[in-house]
């Protein structure tokens, strides 16, 4: 009362810097801005127990047959060959541009986007590794299918399109996808000799 | 000629400094964003493979992790230094991967639980061996949605 306009004594903020600093440089330091990349994969069901092996039913000239051994060597078909190699085989594979009868055979479908298409649809390409493996060689060859199948489907987007496959369309993607599906299978892993 | 030499301290001008705290708070916040704290101190140690055709993950919500590698040293005396697969905290055998799958499966919300990614963080030298081992696991638990963490290679 006797002092009415008293005035509040502002706070001293001079070492609110100081204190946003030290939290700032606590998350610097804590932050791991890894951002986690890796090859998608979608592994096939359990298989059940009346289940019959079904790798009889598929044609011989539908599948290629790419192995991996303990001393990572790499066989695609019936003849060793180098990592480099394995992409373009597995694009030739799957493209079949001949109708080569040793290749996948080709299906008549009917594709969203590109018409009656003759596609490889029944391809398979079966991937088997020894227990002995390293995981380097077996993502490197992961890695080649994949680019393989990539760099179709990029080719056929260029053609119809003019732009990448990642800069499609949902239904564009999925289009191309059904002209080029990524068949993969991991077949169960044989043990050669011992450890 | 005397227009530059003026004698007589000048004296700089202070620099105000008022919005600096809100400067660093704003930077603050940034890194308050994407921090994402490490959850699990690693036992294991990897080197990741290197690839090319790498996607990125997503959600780190739906992400569950599985290490493989070597014991780290301090471990090493204990376990030997062949390759051991760790699940959250503590080393596992390959009959635990199973499990571990259903356990966090269930602590996911229900609409994610399809969604479910299974990252394999292995290192590069280890043997195939084990790591079908975990993929079989996996396929029984049908965590079918798996990825292979990988480097990019330059």
């Amino acid at each position: 009362m006797a002092n009415r306009n008293r005035k509040v004594p502002d706070i001293n903020s001079s070492s609110t810097a100081d204190i946003a600093f030290l939290l700032l440089i606590f998350f610097l330091l804590t932050t791991s801005m890894d951002t986690d990349r890796g090859l998608a994969r979608l592994l096939p069901p359990p298989p059940e127990k009346d289940q019959q092996d079904q790798t009889d039913k598929i044609k011989e000239r539908n599948i290629l047959q790419v192995y991996l051994n303990k001393d990572d060597q790499l066989m695609c078909g019936n003849e060793y060959i180098s990592i480099n190699q394995l992409r373009q085989k597995a694009k030739d594979f799957i493209e079949n541009v001949n109708n080569d009868p040793k290749k996948p055979e080709k299906v008549q479908k009917n594709i969203p986007f590109f018409g009656p298409m003759m596609v490889t649809d029944k391809h398979v390409i079966s991937l088997q590794n020894d227990r002995g493996t390293s995981y380097q060689a077996y993502i490197s060859v992961q890695n080649e299918l994949v680019a393989a199948y990539n760099e179709l489907r990029d080719e056929i987007s260029e053609q119809k399109w003019q732009k990448k496959y990642a800069d499609l369309s949902e239904d564009e993607q999925k289009a191309v996808r059904m002209i080029y599906p990524q068949r993969i299978s991991e077949a169960e892993p044989k043990k050669y000799g011992g450890k | 000629m005397g227009k530059f030499n003026k004698t007589g301290k000048r004296g700089m001008p202070a620099l105000n400094t008022s919005s600096l705290p809100d400067l660093i708070f704003t930077l603050l916040f940034f890194f308050m964003m994407v921090t994402s704290m490490r959850e699990v101190t690693l036992k294991v140690q990897f080197t990741l493979p290197q690839g090319t055709e790498l996607e990125k993950l997503e959600k780190k919500s739906l992400v569950t992790f599985i290490y493989v590698g070597m014991p780290t040293q301090e471990y090493r005396a204990k376990m030997g230094s062949e390759s051991r697969i760790q699940l959250n905290d503590s080393y596992a055998e390959v009959s635990e991967v199973q499990d571990f799958i259903y356990q966090e499966r269930s602590s996911m919300k229900e609409d994610d639980q399809p969604l479910m990614t299974v990252s394999l963080k292995v290192d590069k030298g280890t043997k195939m061996g084990i790591v079908t081992d975990i993929k079989n696991a996996l396929r029984q638990a049908y965590a079918l949605k798996i990825n292979y963490s990988a480097r990019k290679r330059d």
